[in-house]
């Protein structure tokens, strides 16, 4: 295929411990290391190794964000992207709105692949590679551990709670990350200033021609509710009894 | 009257627990009319199954050849074209409900609410962000219908013990064949199915080794319990990977969680926020679990977990 177009979502580092701001209007992002949404990073490095397999002629890197999410961006660059597209909007965008905009690009590229990751680890809604797929109406294959291209015909196999799952979907089609679909590599220095170089086109939203939809407004944040710490028991007879008396056992 | 349609999950056999779990957040809504949508090839069972639920009104049974299994690119348009007269429509979030209802949201021209935890008003819910770390309040917008996804760990199932009518429709969509279903490798352990499970014995990197798994085991088919592991114990390459609990793998809420050898780190902890009981056993008498466990035992799990099972 001529394309694989790959979403990195400019998202907290997943080593951030998260905090609610103490007036609940939001979580305290200030200062916070950002960092490409994990899924994202396995999403890209899949792409990569199809490409180095000789079964795609690029990968493109999109994100949609601040102007900021163009440092995610050149780091999916040193991995190995050969272009990327920021489509800039300096307000959150919803996944519906996202799945437009990808879209538009799709038309745009005309990929033969979609790679994005099942979730972004921040607002964890798992939405927009469904979503794309809809408006597209093309095939799905999400929460994938194993792709395998074969001509015009994708087959993933899928990480379902029953097991695995494995599908044969036609391309084009939008496929989504899971954790165990590879471990994404690191980027080497060379290869940093190597991106630096490579072309990075910035798209602002209203150019797109797309107005944000009707969404969801978030009124307040605050912090999960705590468990209670519990009582100790001394031995395992104890244990027993404790576990009895509560009607467990 | 607020018309609610909840998509029913099952395996062509039998209703998935959580399809009681999203009539149940169902009901949370003021003046809910439950409908119950069961696609199959063959759906009286299943239908009648549904049927049996508490607070259900009525259930729709779209029998075609196509629902033999559960494709989102198959399932999307049959639930839109029996759904445009909802001003809800619920899926669990389970990675049924995961994959398909966003296709459906899509074709509605909606956002979705991801994993509803909690009921507030008829438009405002709440759901979990940053793995659980925090809570955020969402207010629908007017005039649009609710599609959501329904944690299934907030929820109760509701009772059985009810005789809702049930009507058969025939889908008038046109369905794709782009995907196709190639196969179900099911995970071959007798034991109950750890997102399911009303009990479950998990296993952490204290164990030391895949054999000493073994009393986990035993522990766990004394109790009829599902067995789960922590990521440490995973990455260690104890057990497989589909056996891991916490933000990384299984987010569960039995009744009662064992956690044996399991320091309690972060996210391991987020994976089993919404248990009933947590019992710790851990030699390491500082261990963050005992912070959460409501029953703790500091003792060496090798001399204690057998113990444990003899005396069960």
């Amino acid at each position: 295929m001529d394309r694989i177009l790959v979403g990195l979502k400019r998202a907290v580092d997943y080593n951030v411990r998260v905090r609610v701001k103490s007036d609940g209007s939001g979580v305290e992002t200030d200062g916070v290391k950002m960092s490409i949404n994990p899924f994202d990073e396995i999403a890209l490095e899949e792409a990569l190794r199809i490409k180095e397999r000789g079964a795609a002629s690029e990968v493109v890197v999109i994100s949609i964000g601040p102007t900021d999410a163009q440092q995610q961006l050149r780091t999916g660059l040193a991995m190995g992207a050969d272009r990327a597209i920021l489509v800039e909007s300096a307000t959150a965008i919803s996944p519906l709105d996202r799945a437009r905009v990808f879209l538009e690009l799709v038309e745009r590229e005309q990929p033969g692949l979609v790679i994005l990751g099942k979730q972004a680890i921040d607002d964890d809604n798992n939405q927009v590679g469904q979503m794309l797929a809809a408006l597209w109406d093309r095939p799905q294959a999400t929460f994938a551990s194993k792709l395998t291209l074969d001509g015009e015909t994708a087959t993933v196999v899928r990480e379902v709670d029953a097991g695995l799952e494995t599908i044969e979907v036609d391309l084009p089609a939008v496929v989504t990350t899971d954790l165990r679909l590879n471990e994404p590599r690191y980027v080497k220095l060379p290869d940093i200033m190597k991106a630096k170089k490579k072309p990075l086109e910035l798209i602002p939203l209203a150019e797109l021609g797309i107005e944000p939809g009707p969404t969801l407004t978030e009124t307040f944040f605050e912090p999960p509710a705590a468990r209670k710490k519990g009582s100790m028991v001394k031995d395992v007879a104890e244990l027993v009894s404790a576990l009895k008396s509560k009607g467990l056992v | 009257m607020a018309k609610v349609l909840v998509i029913a999950e099952h395996d062509g056999k039998n209703l998935n627990p959580s399809t009681a779990k999203c009539v149940s957040c169902a009901a949370a809504i003021n003046g809910a009319e439950i409908s119950v949508a069961v696609f199959a090839t063959e759906p009286a069972a299943l239908a009648a199954a549904a049927a049996n639920l508490k607070s259900v009104t009525k259930v729709v049974a779209v029998a075609d050849a196509a629902n033999e299994y559960t494709l989102a690119a198959t399932l999307a348009p049959q639930v839109v074209a029996i759904g445009r007269d909802y001003d809800y429509l619920f899926g669990p979030s389970t990675t049924f409900g995961k994959d398909l209802m966003p296709r459906i949201a899509a074709l509605l021209g909606v956002n979705q609410i991801s994993d509803i935890m909690s009921v507030e008003s008829e438009r405002s819910f709440k759901r979990p962000i940053y793995a659980g770390n925090a809570i955020v309040s969402v207010t629908a917008p007017e005039g649009i219908p609710v599609v959501a996804t329904v944690r299934t760990a907030s929820w109760a199932a509701v009772d059985d013990g009810n005789d809702a009518a049930i009507e058969q429709v025939v889908n008038s969509a046109a369905l794709p064949d782009h995907t196709r279903f190639i196969e179900l490798q099911s995970g071959k352990s007798d034991r109950p199915d750890l997102q399911t499970a009303s009990r479950v014995v998990s296993g952490g990197r204290a164990l030391g080794s895949s054999e000493s798994f073994d009393i986990i085991y035993a522990l766990a088919d004394k109790l009829g319990a599902g067995v789960g592991a922590s990521r440490a114990a995973v990455d260690a390459g104890y057990v497989p990977n589909d056996m891991q609990v916490g933000q990384t793998g299984k987010i569960i809420a039995p009744d009662l969680y064992i956690a044996v050898g399991i320091s309690g780190a972060i996210q391991h902890l987020t994976g089993i926020k919404d248990a009933g009981t947590i019992v710790a056993i851990n030699k390491d008498e500082e261990a963050p679990i005992f912070e959460v466990a409501d029953i703790g035992l500091v003792a060496d799990l090798f001399t204690a977990v057998p113990e444990l099972t003899k005396a069960l």
